[in-house]
């Protein structure tokens, strides 16, 4: 089978216990339909999912890796927002 | 009426457990891994749904035995499985076709053995009914891609429609057993399934752009019998071997 026939899609489950789709892995199929049933068989063998998402890779838009100073690196020094110097009182719970 | 439900009962678990076995020679061998996962994944469903027909069937027989004596210890004459389960897997195509022939019928005579009188049976449909949705539709969407294909795609498609139809007929054979436990409202009449599976593979193919076999095609049968084609003795040689070797062993 050529990717020409069966391009790469990219699988999103959306896990028991969590509320968004994770991305998972990928797989090669012949349309969306075919997909999702590759996805349901290839990754919720263990009861893992409630949900798949699948995207074409090739619908993707991804950063550049050489951007990745330019992009990431002004965060760094901006440590004030990690919200970890205030104290929480116990009444809010789980933040 | 136990004598012919134990019958039916091992005849429907014969016919889970050859496919099953022959679906998963399919692993490590698929033409592709998504394929590699998904037809264990039905072989493994397959299987499950036998075990759970062998062990109530040996409830039902109250000689004492068990799923495993029920699978592995009988002589091939005494499988009462559809010739369609046991043909051999031959190309993708085939297996797909073949799988399709069968899970549509499954699934009907699960979702019709859902309201059956006898609970533990009603039970197990519950539980099948739902595997045997994606069989059909797993079955059905290659059926659909593969017909709708390349030209050999087409052609390999085609021609596993004509091998096969052949062994259709035999699904729904009735005879005394069935006829009296489906008269007891215990399982569906196989009969009655006939137009819904006749109008469900007609839909399939039209999409395919499959021609539908003619309907007078001679038909085999003996499945339920005991009579088996050539290819049952081997397969039933790898599939007991390790219990005629080491009767009794687990793991």
């Amino acid at each position: 089978m050529t990717t020409q026939t069966t391009p790469l899609w990219e699988v999103f489950i959306r896990p028991r216990n969590g509320l968004a789709h994770r991305h998972c892995g990928s797989l090669h199929a012949a349309d969306a339909e075919m997909a999702l049933q590759a996805a349901r068989d290839v990754y919720t063998r263990r009861g893992e999912g409630t949900s798949i998402w699948v995207v074409p890779s090739a619908e993707i838009t991804a950063s550049d890796p050489k951007d990745k100073d330019a992009l990431f690196e002004p965060t760094a020094e901006k440590i004030y927002r990690h919200p970890t110097f205030y104290d929480i009182p116990d009444e809010v719970g789980h933040m | 009426m136990k004598e012919e439900l134990f019958e039916l009962l091992l005849r429907l678990a014969d016919d889970q457990l050859v496919l099953g076995h022959r679906v998963s020679e399919w692993c490590g061998h698929a033409p592709t891994l998504e394929e590699d996962l998904a037809l264990p994944n039905i072989a493994l469903d397959l299987i499950g749904q036998a075990r759970s027909l062998y062990t109530y069937a040996g409830e039902i027989e109250g000689k004492g035995r068990d799923e495993d004596q029920l699978a592995y210890l009988r002589l091939e004459h005494d499988y009462h499985n559809l010739l369609l389960v046991e043909r051999p897997n031959g190309d993708f195509a085939q297996t797909i076709l073949r799988q399709l022939y069968f899970s549509v019928f499954m699934h009907a005579w699960w979702r019709e053995a859902t309201k059956s009188k006898d609970e533990t049976l009603a039970a197990i449909a519950a539980k099948a009914v739902k595997e045997a949705i994606y069989h059909v539709r797993h079955a059905a969407e290659w059926t659909i891609r593969l017909g709708d294909g390349t030209e050999e795609s087409a052609r390999r498609m085609a021609d596993a429609v004509n091998e096969l139809y052949r062994f259709t007929g035999e699904l729904f054979e009735t005879d005394e057993v069935t006829d009296k436990l489906a008269a007891a409202g215990i399982v569906p009449d196989p009969a009655s399934l006939r137009d819904e599976w006749d109008r469900t593979i007609a839909e399939i193919f039209a999409e395919a752009q499959l021609e539908m076999p003619d309907p007078e095609t001679w038909q085999h049968k003996g499945g339920r019998k005991g009579v088996h084609g050539e290819e049952m003795g081997f397969l039933l040689a790898d599939l007991q071997y390790m219990q005629r070797a080491y009767p009794g062993m687990t793991w």
